[in-house]
Order: structure tokens, then C-alpha cells, then sequence
């Protein structure tokens, strides 16, 4: 067999509609892989760019700036630019993602490598005045000078600037230092360095507490010795292994600071230098600030000096907050979503010159669960009238109890508590678990009361503090607990408040009170939780005193929380609700309609009836089934059953009996031709079909019923009235005796056989139909078998019986129909059938010689039939005559057997073909 | 499919055919239906003396999961909790398979579908029993496993509010109207499996191969759904919103994942349903 033929008869045979279905699929899979691998067309194009530009505090320093433009692909004339800045540590590839969505939004893009990074040469100024900013204003000179970016004037580009963290910084430095800037977006940024790396939450003015976790992030981000394929520095400048690209002032300033903890003027004032803090009050560019809040690095005091500064000048200023920030991350897709939104509102109305004016309102977010889908936070926007800066709109003040406390601060404040994990990269879910963890002896611990009602905190709440310390100064971390009623306390954020105390007496009654400003946070503090406030010794984001002391806290009673209440920003989620509900309705009125236009279908159709045939049991005509492969059950066949009559259908296995029962049944639909019960035409379902009884192939069972069960739940299946099943005479023509209250499952085949006898004669139906009745029943039972469908057949009803033994159909049946390859041999009156045929079988000596004789005689035919037999149609010869001849010419008969009609009829067509007219 | 009733036997209605009672009766019969129903009554049991005897230490830590292990003899309402989001995942999938996937199968393999189809049982009205049976007898395994896991659990650890590292407490009262909604969603989110079963069900006549295909396809999308990789595709996923319930438990109640799930789930079925109709109705039984 060719492999060919093999994988034909494994695949299946393709009809039309395989064929349909097939395509169908195949059509829909290609448009799908078609859609998802289609190169998208982008809305822009980019072009990399080696831009030089002169810097230095003496406009001497030529520095080479990596950049890259990107420009809208369908732009009409000249552009508006955005100058697109990055974080520390980063290059213009890292801020590729923000470039290409505000290219698609019509915007010329000029992403950048800051010097010192990436391939760009210079070193890390720390955003110097005279350094990267001028880089910046070079920047803006070369934008003003391309054809394709729209100006303001000559030499003046039309520009917003747009950056993150260190790339937020520079936003807001060129734009106090260059007034061509237009509009700026700086976010996740600092006001003053010193206050970001020093922080002092207390009223006072000692230094701060170095803050050394993120200032070594920081340090060991940018100190790397330029990578692989980066532009090496210029030329004559050996990198310092210390230092990596820092400027040396930069890099001396850290190893000051880091050192002690208490730095020299020389380093504050570079810290000062490379600080929006100095010029931002002459920024004139409208400016859209956006703070994280979860930001340990750059904490919301940050952003909210800088709107302060910014808002006196008269400048527009707005500020929004999203839950993130260097150590949350982007933040949840909502968060994202609304600060892309805003950005682009900012831009396209103070940039592009489109758009209403943004409304100056306050947006802010709150974390609202634990999302089950993206396993990240959730949190709900909020919108307020106006900035209401770090201390809320309005105020709840609680009592917190607790006695005077000695704490120890530990040497080198070694072990140190933990509230965040600066630079692990911002994942908003480990903040769910918590990070914080409090040293015992270490910390002091004052709390409220469960408070009444839910508090939603917004800004920074305030405490007061009297410390006593035997050296007379004191390194302090306030923090502040939400603690719910199974005492898990969550520090919103991991933001604690550094506070260094100085002058402090020996004697914590001589101490004087010192208000402390905790970290701005969001949150909602939920009725029946309480307010924890720590007051720790170490903290190992900070560097604490190398000193081991005892100090005494005492924290006063009043806790100051400033509180907000915000609008919900309206989600755009809601949409799927709709969706939803749409949905819901279409299905609803889908379902109406199909049961309106079947019901309309079904009416319109309405079988004919044919009153002649209002009294004929069964008539078939014509039937033709051919099967979906192309498989012909039924070629055709017509028969007729009357009243009072017990038709066999007769004919070998696969002669096509059961399809032609199996349409008479409903249960396959036939090709051509149609079958009429009392003159209905049948269809699946016909109702007609409750005036026949049936067992086609073989019996069904519920296994795990009895007999008994099985009669009841077949007659409650009907909805018939329980009195017209007779289940007597039915259980009667069982014959199960007690068995029948036994499962069928443990049922012999002629049991079942006969239960399923009983179920098809249940309600007495006028026509019985039965498929091989007798298969599996003993010889008494099926001579009983034959009495009962005699019996059956009186009082005007009818049997059709199907069968493959002839003598079944003999003794049984009034009438016969047989039926051989899908069509009929022979039918009529049983009798007729069965009566004496024109031919014999001849079982003679010598086969040759009584051929010869008998052709002599004049007979039809001769067939030979096995080594001696001969079959002989006589054609009107008497038997013995044909007998003497043989005889008479030498040839011995052995056996003369008349045969009849039906036989003839058997053999003629199961002779030639045992395998009947094919496996059906 | 006449609607000519006088054709028929004295009696004979096609609309009285294949009462839903009978129908229910002819499952409530099986083994398998009692089985089944059993365990879910049965399994918080095992679930809530498993605790008793495991001592209750566990050092589980980390997700949101974990939580509600660590919470789960804190309440009857938290108990009924965890008993369902155990079952969640996996055994109410197999349970609500076999309910649906099973009942025209297992017709077909016995022989029985062609009986009732001679009665005759209209196909589209058999169908519909089958399915109105199939779903009602899938409810009430989910309502017997949250009813006896929050009386057990009730009994057992009290009634407090409904507690989940997620969110605040819940009081007990409102805690309860989350877990009913829990229940709801998780019902919801099964027509998906109901719907590929009943399909599958009806395409074959081998009960087996309709109860595990349609737990293999749910296992299969639970798999893709973790490959992150296929980015916006995973939303097609049916099983993608299988645990949106979690929204439930935190304050104020997520519906948004719960209302996509919801859609997911319905149109999934649907789809399903209207196939396993369409095709049942012009079948050849030749079973």
C-alpha cells in the first residue's frame, strides 16, 4: 500500500461540509496569525544623532551628547519638540517607550544620553548649572535650528521638557535657567539635595540625618567604570577607580558625606548647586509636577517645595501624585494611565497650543486592595479642587498614651531596624507584606485609641517630641503604624521621619518640645484600627551615630493627621458593565428570537398528513440514506405494513435494516424518500412517533436502575398518563419475574433483550417496531416471543420485525420484505415467499455428465453448488423426470431437495457477497 | 418537530415530555450525582479536621493566598472562604464537568438517548432538560460545599468578621453578603466549564472523553494564562478572570475583574450552548 492511500484512509473522508468547516477554520486561523504577526506601522520615525554641544562654567567644553529625534511620520509643516530627559543611571533608550507614545501624539522627540552616561562623553556634574543644564540649553539651540521643529522666534524652539528623577531635575533647572523652555513635566524629582539626602524632620536647624542607603544607590549607579562599547571619557583624563565618571567635586563631596554624616559647607553648596531649590522661582514655564508616594528617595515634601516656589511666582502650576515613585514602581495601570493623561493634556495645551486649559485640580490615588489578576496593588484616583499642599484640607486630631521611654542606640547603629529597601527596584506588593521590623530596646511605642471612624489621611501628619540624650544630641526615627485589630501594624510606605536633635539636656523633664513633620503619605486608617507611633533609635536606610547612648522620648499626646476628601475619578472601567449588561440582553432577546422563528418555522411547515394512508400503519417509499462520508445505507426502499400484519424484514447484516428502522425512528434524518406512520410523514421528533413502540439496536438501560425503574423512568420521560403504560401486560411479556426489581447492569443480554421488548410494547403502541427480537432469547422464549407478536398483531395493530435469520422471519412473521444492499429482493405474503420454488438442489455422482443431462432436458439453469451439489431451475420439469434422466444416463443422485422462493431469494443474494453490501 | 399534537398517541404532549423532575430523578439516581454532592459535604469536614489534627503551625508566607491559609480558623466565614478557594481551581471545575458533560454522553454510551429521542423527547426540549438539570445540580454542589464549610466552620471557630490581609476586617454581616457574592462569581465563572462540557457531551458519546476534555481545555488555558508572554491574548483566555473573586475581599469591593470575568464567562458559554443546540438538533444519533 502507497503511503499515499495510507494517510487517505487515516484522514477522514472530505465531504462538503469537512470541507466548508475546514476552510472556515483555516481561514480564521490565518487572519488571526496574520493580525498578531502584522508589522505594525509606526506612527514615527527616529534617526540617532551625535549632537556636540559647548558647556563648562567657561562655555569652553565641548561635550558630545548621544541622542536620538524622533518625528512624527505624518507631520504637517513645522512640529512642536519635547525634550525628553532620563533618570540617573539610565540612557535615552530608557525613556525610548515615553518617546515613541508622544512621537505617535504629533510631538518632535529628542531623547538624550546625559553626560556622563551611556555613550555621551563628559562626566556626572549632578545636574551642575554649568553642566548638564547648559548641555540642555545646546540642546534646545540645535532643536531650533531644524527645519522640522516649530520656533517661537529665531533661535527659540517651541518645547516642553519632559523627565524623570534625575531627568525631572533638569526639567525644572533649565527651565529656572533658560526662559525658551514652554512648558515642563518633571516627575518622581527633588527641590534640594540637601534636604533629600540630609532630611531633618524636626523644627530645627541641626543638620539632618545622612540619608546612606539611597546616597550609595546613587553613588554606585553612576561611579561604575564606563562599560563595554560606552564612549570612553576624553582623552588625557584617567577614570579614577573611586570616582567611575563622577566630576571630582561630586565625587569628593560623597566620600565627605558619607564619611561622617556631617558634611562641610564645600559639599552643601554643591548639593545647593545641583538643586532646583535655587532658581525654580524663576521658572515661568508652566509646570506639571508629579510626585510619587511611594518614594523614600524624593518623598511628596519634594515636589510640594517645589509648587509652593513655582505657584508664587504666578506661574501655572499643577500637581498630581500617583501611588509609586522610586520605590513603587510605575505604579498600577490606573496611576499610569492618569499621569500619561495628564502629561498630555499639560503639553498639548501649553506646547502644541491645542486643548482647553488643564484644570488646575489636585489628582491623587489610594491603594484600594490587592488586585487577584495583576497580583499588584489597586488603587482608586481622587481628584481635589485645589493643591492643598502637605497639610490636607482638614485636620483629625487623636491621643496617643504612653509614658517616657529609654531607647539605646546601638553602636555604628548596628543592628539597624528596616522600613525600606532603597534601590530594589519598585515592587508596590512587598510593601503589602511589610518590610518594617522594629529592634527591641531600640524603639519607644505610643498609640491611640481604636479610632471611631475612618480617617483618610493625606499629607503629612505632625507629632511632638521631647528627647534627653547624655550627650546632648540625638539621631531619632519617627514612624508612623496603622494597626489593625489583629495587631499587624503597616507602615504606609516604609517612610520614616530622621530627626538629629542637638543641645538636648540630660534630664527628659528639662527637655524641650519639638514638632516633627512625618512623611505625606495616603492612606486610609480604618474604624477600629489604631495609630502606632514608634520612635526608633536605628534605621539602616540612614547612618546613625557610631557612639553607643541611651536616650529617653517622650512623645506628647497629640497626633495631628491632616485629612482630605477627595472626588472619585470617575473609572473608565465602569464601560464593561455596560458591556455586561448589553451582552446579558443581546442573549436574551437572541433566545427569543430563535424560539419565535422556530415556533414561526415549525407552524409554516406543517407535514402534510396523508389521508389515504390515515389507517396504514407504516408506508415507506423511496428511502434513501447516504451518510456524510458518502456511504450508502439505503439505496431504496419502499414496503408497506397494514394493520393486522407482522412484517419481517429480512436480509443479511449490513442489507441496510437498522438505518432504514433508525429513520422509522427519528433518529436519523433520511436523504430522499420518507417513511409515513398512520399517514404523518416522519421527522425527528414527529409526534406520531408516540404511537410506535421500538427497540432498534439492541436494548438501553440506565444502568444502575432495576427493570422496574428503568420501565417507570422511560413512561415519566413520555409525560404520558401513568394508567396508559399497562405496565402489567408489558412486565408480564418480560417474563423477569423477581429479577426485575434487580439492576439492570447484572442483567443477561436476553434478559435485557426482553425488558426492552416490554418498554417498546408500554402504552401498547399500534405499530411495534423490533429490531432482531429473539437476538440473545432461548429457544422456549423465543417460541413465546413468536405467540406474543402474533398475538400483538390482532386488534389492529401491527409489528415490523427485523431479522437475519430466515427462519425467524418464517415462523413469525404474515409478511416479508428482504432486502439485500440497500434495496429490495423480494416481498409479499410469507406464504408466497416461502412456497414452493421452480428449482432444486441435486447432490449427484458425477457433475459433468449430469450437467450434460440435464441441459438435454431443457431446464433455465444449472449452478453449480460445492463439489457434487447442483442447483437446477426445473422450468415446469417434474422432479422425478428429471431424476430418472440422471439416473438413466449413469449418474448416482444422492439428494434431491426442493428449495423455496425465499431461500432462493437468500441465496441469490448473500452467495455472491457473505459480506452482505458492506460493514454497516 | 410538528407541532400537529393530534398525530400523536392519547395523552402524548410534546411540551409535557422529559418533565425537569423526572429528569433531575433519573440523575439523582446515579451513583456518580451522589458521589459527588457527597464529597462536597464531606470535604470541609476533612478539611476543617486537618486542621485539628495539623496543629495549625504553618510558615507560609508571601501572597495573597497564603493569607487565607493563614486566616482560615480564624472564622467560620474565613473557613467557608478557604474551603471554596481550594476548590476553586480545580475540584469544582471536575465536578461541574462531570455534572454537564456527562448527562448526554452517558445517555448515548447506554443506549438510552435513542429511546427518549423515540418517545419522542424533541431534541432542542431534551437538551434544555439536561442542561437546566446539570446546572442546577452543579449549583448546589458549590452551595452544599460554602453551606457546610460556613455551618462547620461556624461551629468550630466562631462567628467573626472575614478577615484577609488584603483589606480591613469585614463585619461579619457584610462579610457574609461577600461571601454569597464569592459563591455567585465562582458559579458564574463555571459556565465556562459547564458550557465546553455540555459541548463536548454532545459531540461524544464517550462520558469520559466529554469530562476530561473539558477539564484538560480548562487546565490548558490556566497554563497559557501564566505565560505572560502572550500579553493582551490572555484576556481571550476563559480561565484568564478565574480569579477575579479575590476583588471581592477587598474594601471597596474590585468589579471590575469580576464584571470581565462575568462577560468571559457568559459568552463563552453561550457560544458553547448555541453550538451543542445547533448541532444536536441535525445530528444522526447513531449511538
Amino acid at each position: 500500500m502507497s503511503w499515499t492511500s495510507r494517510l487517505r484512509r487515516a484522514l477522514p473522508r472530505p465531504t462538503r461540509g469537512r470541507v466548508v468547516a475546514g476552510s472556515a477554520v483555516l481561514v480564521l486561523v490565518a487572519g488571526l496569525v496574520g493580525w498578531a504577526v502584522w508589522p505594525e506601522r509606526t506612527g514615527w520615525t527616529s534617526q540617532d544623532e551625535t549632537i556636540t554641544v559647548v558647556s563648562g562654567p567657561e562655555g569652553n567644553e565641548n561635550v558630545r551628547l548621544d541622542a536620538r529625534l524622533y518625528l512624527p511620520r505624518d507631520r504637517d509643516g513645522r512640529v512642536p519638540a519635547v525634550l525628553l530627559a532620563h533618570g540617573f543611571g539610565g540612557t535615552k533608550e530608557s525613556v525610548s517607550d515615553d518617546a515613541e507614545s508622544l512621537a505617535e501624539q504629533g510631538y518632535a522627540v529628542l531623547a538624550y544620553t546625559a553626560e556622563g552616561f551611556g555613550r555621551s562623553g563628559g562626566q556626572i556634574h549632578l545636574n551642575s548649572p554649568d553642566h548638564e543644564i547648559r548641555d540642555a540649553q545646546g540642546l534646545l539651540d540645535w532643536l531650533a535650528a531644524r527645519p522640522e521643529i516649530q520656533t517661537d522666534a529665531a533661535g527659540d524652539p517651541r518645547v516642553g521638557v519632559v523627565g524623570g528623577s534625575y531627568g525631572g531635575a533638569l526639567a525644572l533647572m533649565l527651565a529656572g535657567q533658560d526662559p525658551r523652555v514652554d512648558a515642563i513635566v518633571p516627575s518622581i524629582t527633588w527641590n534640594d539635595l540637601t534636604n533629600v539626602f540630609l532630611p531633618q524632620s524636626a523644627d530645627t536647624s541641626a543638620t539632618g540625618v545622612f540619608k546612606k542607603g539611597w546616597a550609595g544607590v546613587f553613588f554606585g549607579n553612576g561611579g561604575a567604570v564606563p562599560a563595554t562599547g560606552a564612549v570612553a571619557p576624553p582623552t588625557g583624563m584617567t577614570v579614577d577607580p573611586a570616582c567611575g565618571r563622577f566630576a571630582a567635586d561630586v565625587c569628593a563631596a560623597y566620600l565627605d558625606v558619607a564619611t561622617t554624616g556631617d558634611p562641610e559647607q564645600k559639599t552643601l553648596d554643591l548639593l545647593r548647586r545641583s538643586s532646583p531649590a535655587a532658581t525654580v522661582g524663576r521658572i515661568k514655564a508652566p509646570t506639571l509636577l508629579i510626585q510619587g508616594a511611594v518614594d523614600t528617595l524624593f518623598p511628596l515634601s519634594e515636589a510640594d517645595a517645589n509648587a509652593r516656589s513655582i505657584a508664587a511666582t504666578g506661574t501655572p502650576v499643577r500637581v498630581a501624585w500617583f501611588t509609586g515613585g522610586h520605590d513603587g514602581g510605575a505604579g498600577p495601570q490606573s496611576d499610569q494611565d492618569r499621569v500619561k493623561f495628564l502629561t498630555l493634556q499639560w503639553l498639548d495645551h501649553y506646547v502644541k497650543g491645542g486643548g482647553g486649559t488643564p484644570s488646575d485640580d489636585f489628582t491623587y490615588s489610594r491603594v484600594a486592595g490587592f488586585s487577584a489578576l495583576d497580583r499588584d496593588l489597586v488603587t482608586n484616583g481622587y481628584s481635589i479642587d485645589a493643591y492643598p499642599g502637605l497639610t490636607g484640607t482638614g485636620r483629625t486630631e487623636l491621643e496617643l498614651r504612653g509614658p517616657a521611654q529609654p531607647i539605646a542606640n546601638p553602636p555604628n547603629g548596628n543592628p539597624g531596624a528596616i522600613s525600606s529597601l532603597p534601590g530594589t527596584g519598585g515592587r508596590l506588593s512587598t510593601l503589602l507584606a511589610g518590610v518594617a521590623a522594629d529592634i527591641p530596646g531600640q524603639n519607644a511605642s505610643f498609640e491611640t485609641s481604636p479610632v471611631s471612624a475612618a480617617v483618610d489621611v493625606v499629607g503629612s501628619p505632625t507629632v511632638r517630641l521631647r528627647a534627653a540624650s547624655p550627650t546632648g544630641e540625638a539621631t531619632l526615627f519617627v514612624k508612623l503604624y496603622d494597626v489593625d485589630e489583629s495587631g499587624a501594624e503597616t507602615l504606609s510606605a516604609g517612610l520614616v521621619a530622621p530627626v538629629r536633635l542637638t543641645d538636648l539636656p540630660q534630664s527628659i523633664d528639662e527637655a524641650p518640645e519639638r514638632t516633627i513633620r512625618l512623611p505625606a503619605i495616603v492612606r486610609r486608617i480604618e474604624a477600629g484600627h489604631t495609630v502606632r507611633v514608634v520612635v526608633a533609635t536605628t534605621d539602616q536606610a540612614f547612618l546613625s551615630p557610631v557612639q553607643p547612648a541611651t536616650y529617653s522620648v517622650q512623645v506628647a499626646a497629640a497626633l495631628e493627621l491632616p485629612t482630605a476628601v477627595g472626588k472619585p475619578i470617575a473609572d473608565p472601567q465602569t464601560i464593561w458593565r455596560y458591556v455586561l449588561a448589553g451582552l446579558l440582553a443581546a442573549i436574551v432577546v437572541g433566545l427569543a428570537v430563535v424560539l419565535l422563528v422556530r415556533r414561526r418555522r415549525l407552524r409554516s411547515r406543517h407535514t402534510p398528513t396523508l389521508p389515504e394512508y390515515a389507517e396504514t400503519p407504516l408506508v415507506v417509499r423511496n428511502l434513501r440514506k447516504a451518510y456524510g462520508d458518502g456511504f450508502v445505507a439505503v439505496e431504496e426502499i419502499s414496503f408497506t405494513v397494514e394493520r393486522g400484519q407482522v412484517v419481517g424484514l429480512l436480509g443479511p447484516n449490513g442489507a441496510g435494516k437498522t438505518t432504514t428502522l433508525r429513520v422509522l425512528m427519528g433518529l436519523t434524518m433520511p436523504t430522499a424518500g420518507d417513511a409515513m406512520v398512520f399517514g404523518h410523514r416522519l421527522v425527528p421528533g414527529s409526534p406520531v412517533l408516540s404511537r410506535v413502540g421500538a427497540l432498534v439496536e439492541g436494548p438501553g438501560f440506565l444502568p444502575h436502575l432495576t427493570g422496574l425503574e428503568n420501565l417507570h423512568a422511560y413512561w415519566k420521560a413520555t409525560g404520558r398518563p401513568w394508567a396508559d403504560a399497562r405496565f402489567d401486560e408489558a412486565l408480564e411479556i418480560a417474563g423477569l419475574g423477581d429479577s426485575i426489581h434487580r439492576r439492570t447492569k447484572k442483567y443477561s443480554h436476553g434478559m435485557r433483550q426482553r425488558l426492552a421488548i416490554a418498554q417498546a410494547m408500554l402504552g401498547l403502541p399500534e405499530l411495534l417496531v423490533l429490531d432482531e427480537p429473539t437476538d440473545g432469547l432461548d429457544p422456549p422464549q423465543i417460541a413465546e416471543m413468536r405467540r406474543v407478536l402474533k398475538r400483538y398483531a390482532t386488534d389492529g395493530r401491527a409489528v415490523l420485525v427485523s431479522s437475519h435469520l430466515l427462519a425467524e422471519v418464517e415462523q413469525t412473521c404474515t409478511h416479508a420484505v428482504v432486502v439485500n444492499k440497500g434495496r429490495i429482493v423480494a416481498s409479499g405474503p410469507v406464504e408466497d415467499i416461502v412456497g414452493d420454488s421452480p428449482s432444486v438442489l441435486l447432490d449427484v455422482s458425477d457433475v459433468p455428465a449430469a450437467e450434460r443431462v440435464l441441459g438435454e432436458l431443457g431446464v433455465r439453469s444449472v449452478l453449480p453448488d460445492g463439489p457434487s451439489g447442483l442447483i437446477v431451475d426445473m422450468n415446469g420439469t417434474p422432479r422425478s423426470e428429471v431424476v430418472a434422466s440422471l439416473v438413466r444416463a449413469g449418474v448416482a443422485v444422492d439428494r434431491v431437495v426442493p428449495r423455496r422462493r425465499l431461500e432462493d431469494a437468500f441465496l441469490a443474494l448473500v452467495g455472491d457477497n457473505s459480506r452482505g453490501s458492506g460493514d454497516r | 418537530m410538528s407541532v400537529d399534537t393530534s398525530a400523536g398517541a392519547a395523552g402524548y404532549r410534546p411540551s409535557r415530555t422529559m418533565p425537569l423532575w423526572a429528569e433531575a430523578r433519573r440523575q439523582a439516581s446515579r451513583r456518580r450525582t451522589q458521589l459527588a454532592l457527597g464529597f462536597m459535604a464531606v470535604l470541609p469536614l476533612i478539611v476543617l479536621a486537618a486542621f485539628e489534627f495539623g496543629g495549625g503551625e504553618d510558615d507560609e508566607s508571601g501572597g495573597a493566598f497564603d493569607s487565607l491559609v493563614g486566616l482560615a480558623t480564624s472564622g467560620g466565614l474565613n473557613f467557608a472562604l478557604f474551603c471554596l478557594a481550594v476548590s476553586a481551581g480545580f475540584l469544582l471545575v471536575v465536578v461541574v464537568a462531570l455534572f454537564c458533560g456527562d448527562t448526554v454522553a452517558s445517555e448515548a454510551s447506554w443506549g438510552s438517548l435513542r429511546y427518549l429521542l423515540a418517545v419522542p423527547v424533541p431534541r432542542a426540549r431534551l437538551l434544555a432538560a439536561k442542561l437546566i438539570v446539570a446546572l442546577a445540580y452543579s449549583a448546589v454542589a458549590l452551595v452544599v460545599l460554602a453551606g457546610v464549610a460556613l455551618i462547620a466552620g461556624t461551629l468550630r471557630y466562631g462567628w467573626h468578621p472575614l478577615g484577609s490581609t488584603v483589606a480591613a476586617e469585614i463585619a461579619p454581616g457584610p462579610g457574609l453578603l461577600r461571601l454569597l457574592a464569592i459563591v455567585g462569581y465562582l458559579a458564574v465563572s463555571m459556565l465556562v466549564v459547564a458550557g465546553l462540557a455540555f459541548l463536548l457531551g454532545v459531540l461524544t458519546d464517550a462520558p469520559l472523553g466529554a469530562v476530561g476534555g473539558a477539564v484538560m481545555l480548562w487546565i490548558l488555558s490556566s497554563i497559557l494564562d501564566q505565560i505572560t508572554a502572550l500579553g493582551n491574548i490572555r484576556y481571550l483566555l476563559p480561565t484568564h478572570f478565574s480569579d477575579a473573586w479575590m476583588g471581592l475581599l477587598s474594601t471597596p469591593v474590585q468589579v471590575d475583574g469580576l464584571v470581565k470575568g462575568a462577560i468571559s464567562a457568559v459568552a463563552y458559554a453561550t457560544l458553547c450552548w448555541g453550538i451543542a443546540f445547533w448541532r444536536f438538533t441535525r445530528k444522526d444519533v447513531t449511538s
